[in-house]
Formats: C-alpha cells, structure tokens, sequence
C-alpha cells in the first residue's frame, strides 16, 4: 500500500511539475479545484471511516475465519456475501485474511464471493455514492454487482 | 460556524469517545480508535493526491476529446479506453467516485462510466498484484477474466436503465440544489 501511495505521489508531483510548466495559472486553477472537491467530502468519509472501524472492531478477523472456514457449505457462502457486502476491508487486511481461509480449508467459492463483494458492493459507502450518483443509480449499481458477485462466486466454486 | 460543527459532529463525537477511551483504559475504544487512525492514514495518502489529478484533468482535458474517445458513439474503443485506465489507478472504491464525476462531466457515456467504476473495482493491477501474491495466479486469472464480461454486462444494463436523465454530480452542488 506504502508503494503504490508512492508511486502515486510521484505521479501526481510530476503532473503539478508539468503542468506548472506549460501554465502556472491553470495549474493553480486545477489545484484549486481538486482541494475544493476533496473537502466538500471530508466529513461523510470520515464518517464512513468511523462506521468501518467499529464494524471492523465487532467483526474481528477470527470470526470472519470462523463463519467462513472449512465445511461451512452454503451457510458460509451466505455470511460471506453479506460481510463482503456491508463492510469495506481494504485489500492489504482482507488478502490475508482470504489466503488465512483457503490455507485453513475453505472452498474458493466463499473466499471468491468474500473478496468480490468487499470489491464490488458497499452498503457503508452507499450514503457517499448517492450523492454523486443519485439513489436510483445507486442502489441498482449495488444490487447488480451483488447479483455478479454471487454468479462469480458459483462459477469459480465450480471451475476451481 | 454552526454549519460546521454540524457537519463534524460525528467526527467530534468520535474524537470525545476516543479520548475517554484512551483516559479510563477502555479496550474495544482503543481498538476501534486505531482501526480509524489505519483508514484514516490509508484515506490521506491516496485521496488529497487523487483530487489534485482530478483536478488538473478537469483544467487541461477538454471535453471535445472525452466525448469523442469514451463517449456515446465511442463502442469497443472506448470500453478498452475506460477499463486500461481504471486498471492503471489505485485505492478504495470510494476514490473512484470522483473520477467517475469528472469523466461524465467531459461527456463520457453512462456505460462506460459504470464500465469504468467495475474494472476499478476488479482489475487495478496494483490490487492485481496483492491478489496474485495471497490467492495464486489461477485464482487471479479465473476471477478477472468471469468479472470482465459481468462488468461490461452492468454497464450496459445501468445505461439502459438509467437513460439519457442520469447524471453524476458533484457531492456539494447536490446540496445546494435541495436548499
């Protein structure tokens, strides 16, 4: 995560660099802009931020490995979806915890459903999608993406 | 001023709840406490960098050139356009939103702006890298190759449903337009 925050950083310096370059104004304009939008959403994400880590505190990893874990059959497959859907576990937290499930013995369908949804579906962001999407959009976004993930889920089960 | 402490409250309530957490030794307080710092760095060094590219998108791209390489008439192109460039970026999915605000407001399409937040959401060759390095090669594979058609499917089916009213908009301008 550090490396790509990195790289990131290297571009976005390099961009402002090239930009200055070819017109300071617009440049400073562009800045400008970016810094208005980011503060316009700093108080809904930080509240996104303080749902996800209570969530994170009242789901601990060793539960989600519990429910998940080997022979929980069609029952885990559900869990998995749910928490994938509600929750959002950054990659660096929810990798591990996939690799954990499959070396402890659960099937590929649950970890592939787990690891889609926490992609793909986001309740706890939904209030942040609204306001750019709209509620309609929104929503139906979420509900197809759930729908994917449960076929992609069954289908890796099955090709793996 | 009031404005603004409404906006915060939660932020303030949580701060308060934090401090007296840490004062009494009050275990699931500090807990929850560092799982917000963790988000909260994860969230500062991705997303102030992320706006000021969008940023500079929006003064240096214009629009002519959005609309016509992933807009409307913009087919296959355009949907290998979107998805190369969601595959290049990083982050959560919540960073996604601004940038798929900034390329509907330079005329790209509905389709392709959904196509876009999917294969952000799946196939960002830095996620690409973790995964490959936790779950195998096999596993990577098989999952992005079974999420590229479903992805591209969503978009279709989001722009049929949505039709030509849909737009994205920017999270302040909606505010105002409700007052």
């Amino acid at each position: 995560m550090v490396n790509n925050a990195l790289i990131f950083g290297i571009v976005t310096v390099a961009s402002i660099i090239i930009s200055l370059f070819l017109d300071r104004k617009k440049t400073f304009q562009g800045i400008k802009k970016g810094f208005k939008m980011f503060f316009n959403i700093v108080p809904p994400f930080l509240n996104i931020l303080i749902v996800v880590s209570i969530l994170l505190y009242l789901v601990p990893q060793d539960t989600i490995i519990r429910y998940l874990g080997p022979g929980s059959g069609m029952f885990g497959f559900f869990i998995a979806a749910i928490i994938g859907s509600i929750t959002l576990i950054p990659g660096p937290i929810s990798y591990p915890i996939a690799s954990t499930l499959i070396s402890k013995g659960a099937s590929y369908s649950v970890v592939a459903v787990f690891i889609t949804t926490l992609m793909l579906v986001g309740i706890v962001t939904l209030p942040l999608e609204i306001k750019y999407f709209g509620k309609k959009a929104a929503i139906i976004r979420n509900v197809l993406n759930f729908i994917a993930a449960i076929i992609m889920g069954i289908l890796i089960g099955r090709l793996m | 001023m009031k404005k603004l402490i409404k906006e915060y409250i939660w932020v303030i309530a949580f701060i308060l709840f934090s401090i007296i957490a840490y004062l009494l030794g009050f275990n699931p307080g500090i807990k929850i406490y560092s799982n917000f710092w963790m988000f909260f760095i994860e969230m500062l060094v991705f997303i102030p960098f992320l706006f000021i590219l969008v940023g500079l998108f929006d003064v240096w791209v214009p629009k002519e050139s959005i609309e016509k390489h992933i807009g409307k008439e913009s087919g296959i192109k355009g949907m290998v356009l979107v998805i190369f460039l969601a595959m290049l970026q990083a982050g959560p999915l919540y960073g996604a939103f601004p940038v798929a605000y900034i390329l509907f407001k330079k005329g790209a399409s509905v389709r392709n702006v959904f196509i876009y937040l999917g294969a952000f959401s799946s196939m960002k060759i830095p996620m690409l890298g973790i995964e490959i390095g936790y779950l195998g090669l096999e596993f990577t594979i098989l999952r992005t190759l079974i999420s590229l058609p479903l992805f591209i499917l969503i978009g279709f089916i989001m722009e049929k449903i949505l039709g030509s009213k849909f737009e994205v908009k920017n999270p302040k301008e909606t505010e105002k337009q409700k007052i």
